[in-house]
């Protein structure tokens, strides 16, 4: 839990995350209910969603993925009342499905999903970029560039939700997602009252209907793009200085202000941090509202001799920008590598997009001293697993150890190097059955009883099917250990019968502990069910280390309240 | 005024409470301040970093530029040297010096605190044993927080008020602990301002 709780002030200024203004920002829009599935860097979100919704009779659940989490906005949407759907990127992935369909129906009560994307994967396989998305769904997307704007933004966009009968997106990214500031809150709305929709086609997405609908959010277009072309959260500033249009013949461009600067999110901080070195302020539209200003940039760029275009993610601005045919103009940006297009951006290489020269410093002694990776922690019963598994699988001169998304995929680093695979949530198990059809003997697929939970179970629907040559091993420590132990949506009692009741042969189906103390039983169990030319799962349970001194922890203090 | 703050770690050192505790009571003094952290894959046994931005005026988001730090502030030697581009050529790297051993090549120690003495401006405290000293190492990051506040523009009267409140509900050993842990490590830091 965020150590927030203890810096909030009876003020109505509180220092919070970006994820956390999300949260609160939705509280004070009316939010009737909200859903979720962890994952870094949005999990703080509903951390304090489930912290402070509960005086206020809000609903805030945890989920079994992301989709789910989506489909369940969409229900408390439809009958009238607010709702809150909070993922990673790759969770929008997952809930792909729900969230451009839903764009086709009239949303009713307001939705907003706000998703963290995560720049430079300091906790991700990828770093997309969730505007693509909403450009895709053809709907509103709100961009923070701090922790104010994030609070403020999040009420708004449940407004404009139900203003233009779409869901609205409101993306953070990692700096602004886990970064505190001020942000002061205004006085909360009350929820809306339960009104279920009059228009029951309009939620109806038979082609007949559907077909209209589309029409309808094709025509909205027009008012979206009339709401950015005004909103105060893309602002344009000329300096009295910056019109110049004759400054083709001023050799420097930041002097001569023919440089014109667009800046998206967060990446404004990064600009105005080098703002008061440069000898001359450039002409800048700030963008915070998509789908795009199309006007202001064209009222822009009509001023300017080249425009840098400086955007956290991806090049989703520039590439509108360039289109295909050649620009009037000069354009730099990701594209042009005056920024690179991977990683995430930071004040010196905006700087040196700028043209402004490096700051003096100190020797960087980084790549002189040896890297500290995550690890497992001590005592993690991951560690027994792997051990158990290794010694399986020793003697077998080809084998294949397919894995998932959780603290286990440390398993790939040393000292264990125990498996092979992790691509998305879930995908071990499709994989594993995926190199058994192709022919490869032994084959294992491991993965955490929140991410089986999460996808695991329809893949391994697949496999029983088929009833493929593979085991399943699955890694129960009771929680979701990564995001930092949040409750899985089945306890770990619940995982056996539901696994039994798939269809998994009982007598392929075993439940062991994951102890130092066990770890040859665990190997004997995993090498006979290798030996099985069938489906197989082994359930390897103890609790997470870490969950377990939470648990001890919270215990105590609530003895302590007690008393 | 503006203040850039590196914060440098293992995870589970308590980088992040350092921070905390710090920019809580620059808030409460009507002071700016801007605390980031990384959680995922980072948070266990693995490197931390957190920035700590303090100003009198707006703060243009989470991440110091480099050569611009005025502090590194770390809760070991090796994490004190990784993000030394930061630190501004006269700024101060305030470190514990007992090294948190858990990669099969760490470093020499004593190498690495010569290294660390040899800049222009660091303080090596003893973290570790002020903190066993006054009843816990979990106090060790609430002496780092001492040996900082006499750079800071804070009263220290300001951050033992927040620490009593922080620590409350932990009850009244925890709190006096950590308190002893704050005055150690200001003392240690500099013996005239304790």
């Amino acid at each position: 839990m965020s150590p927030t709780a203890t810096l909030t002030e009876a003020r109505t200024s509180l220092l919070l995350m970006g994820d956390e203004a999300v949260a609160q920002g939705a509280i004070d829009a009316g939010l009737s209910a909200a859903y979720a599935y962890p994952g870094t860097p949005s999990t703080e979100a509903f951390d304090y969603l489930l912290a402070h919704a509960g005086a206020d009779g809000i609903v805030a659940s945890w989920c079994a993925n992301e989709k789910t989490a989506y489909e369940q906005a969409l229900g408390v949407s439809m009958v009238g009342r607010r709702a809150l759907v909070v993922m990673k990127h790759v969770g929008l992935n997952v809930a792909a499905d729900p969230f451009i369909n839903s764009a086709i129906v009239s949303i009713h009560g307001g939705l907003v999903v706000a998703v963290a994307d995560d720049p430079g994967m300091h906790s991700s396989q990828n770093e997309q970029d969730t505007r693509f998305y909403a450009d895709f769904a053809r709907v509103i997307c709100l961009e923070p560039a701090d922790q104010q704007e994030a609070y403020d933004m999040t009420r708004e966009a449940f407004e404009l939700s139900e203003r233009f009968g779409i869901p609205v997106v409101v993306r953070l990214v990692t700096r602004l997602a886990h970064s505190r500031a001020s942000v002061d809150i205004r006085p909360p709305r009350p929820q809306k009252p339960l009104d279920k929709t009059a228009d029951p086609n309009s939620w109806i997405l038979l082609p007949a209907n559907a077909r209209k609908l589309w029409r309808q959010l094709l025509d909205t277009q027009v008012e979206l793009e009339g709401y950015t072309e005004n909103s105060a959260y893309n602002p344009v500033s000329y300096s009295p200085s910056s019109h110049s249009p004759n400054s083709r013949n001023n050799p420097s461009p930041l002097e001569n202000n023919a440089l014109g600067v667009i800046t998206t999110g967060i990446a404004r901080g990064y600009y105005r941090e080098n703002l008061p070195e440069l000898e001359s302020r450039p002409p800048h539209l700030h963008v915070g509202a998509y789908p795009l200003p199309v006007g202001k940039i064209r009222a822009l760029a009509s001023r300017c001799d080249a425009l840098l275009v400086i955007e956290e993610g991806y090049p989703f601005l520039e590439r509108r920008l360039r289109g295909i045919l050649p620009t009037p103009i000069e354009i730099r940006g990701k594209e042009s590598l005056h920024l690179p297009l991977d990683g995430e951006l930071s004040p010196d290489l905006v700087r040196a997009a700028l043209g402004l020269p490096t700051r003096p410093r100190l020797e960087a002694a980084r790549e002189s001293l040896p890297a500290r990776p995550p690890q497992l922690c001590r005592g993690c019963p991951h560690m027994d697993s792997f051990d158990a598994l290794r010694q399986a699988l020793n003697g077998y001169e080809c084998s294949i150890v397919s894995a998932d998304i959780g603290c286990y995929t440390l398993g790939a680093l040393p000292p264990y190097q125990a498996i092979e695979s992790c691509v998305c949530m879930g995908a071990s198990i499709g994989m594993a059955k995926g190199a058994a059809d192709a022919g490869l003997h032994p084959v294992v697929s491991v993965i955490g009883d929140s991410t089986f939970l999460h996808s695991g179970v329809t893949p391994l629907m697949d496999a029983i099917a088929a009833d493929t040559d593979m085991t399943l091993l699955i890694l129960d420590n009771g929680t979701v250990g990564m995001t930092g132990g949040q409750e899985t949506i089945l306890r770990s009692s619940q995982l056996e019968p539901l696994i039994l009741g798939l269809g998994v042969a009982p007598e392929h189906c075993h439940v062991l502990e994951a102890h130092p103390r066990k770890v040859d039983a665990l190997a004997a169990a995993l090498r006979q069910e290798l030996e099985h030319r069938g489906l197989s799962v082994v359930i390897a349970v103890r609790e997470c280390i870490e969950h377990a001194r939470m648990r001890t922890s919270a215990a105590r203090k609530e003895r302590r309240a007690a008393s | 005024m503006k203040l850039d703050i590196v914060l440098a770690g293992v995870g589970g050192q308590g980088v992040v409470s350092l921070g905390v505790v710090i920019a809580a009571t620059a808030q409460r003094r009507g002071l700016t301040v801007n605390l980031s952290e990384v959680h995922g894959m980072a948070q266990r046994g693995g490197s931390v970093m957190a920035t700590l931005r303090i100003a009198d005026g707006p703060i243009h988001g989470a991440l110091i530029p480099a050569g611009s730090a005025d502090f590194v502030v770390s809760t070991e030697p090796l994490e004190a040297l990784r993000h030394l581009d930061l630190l501004s050529p006269a700024g101060t790297l305030v470190t514990a010096s007992e090294p948190h051993v858990n990669l099969p090549n760490y470093p020499d120690p004593k190498e690495l605190l010569e290294r660390i003495r040899a800049l222009p401006n660091a303080v090596v405290v003893d973290g570790m044993r002020l903190a066993r000293e006054a009843g816990g190492v979990k106090a060790a990051n609430l002496v780092l927080v001492g040996a900082l506040s006499d750079f800071l523009p804070l009263d220290p009267e300001d951050i033992e008020d927040y620490i009593r409140e922080r620590f409350a509900k932990k009850g009244a050993d925890i709190v006096e602990m950590n308190l002893r842990a704050f005055r150690a490590g200001r003392e240690s830091a500099c013996p005239t301002a304790a």
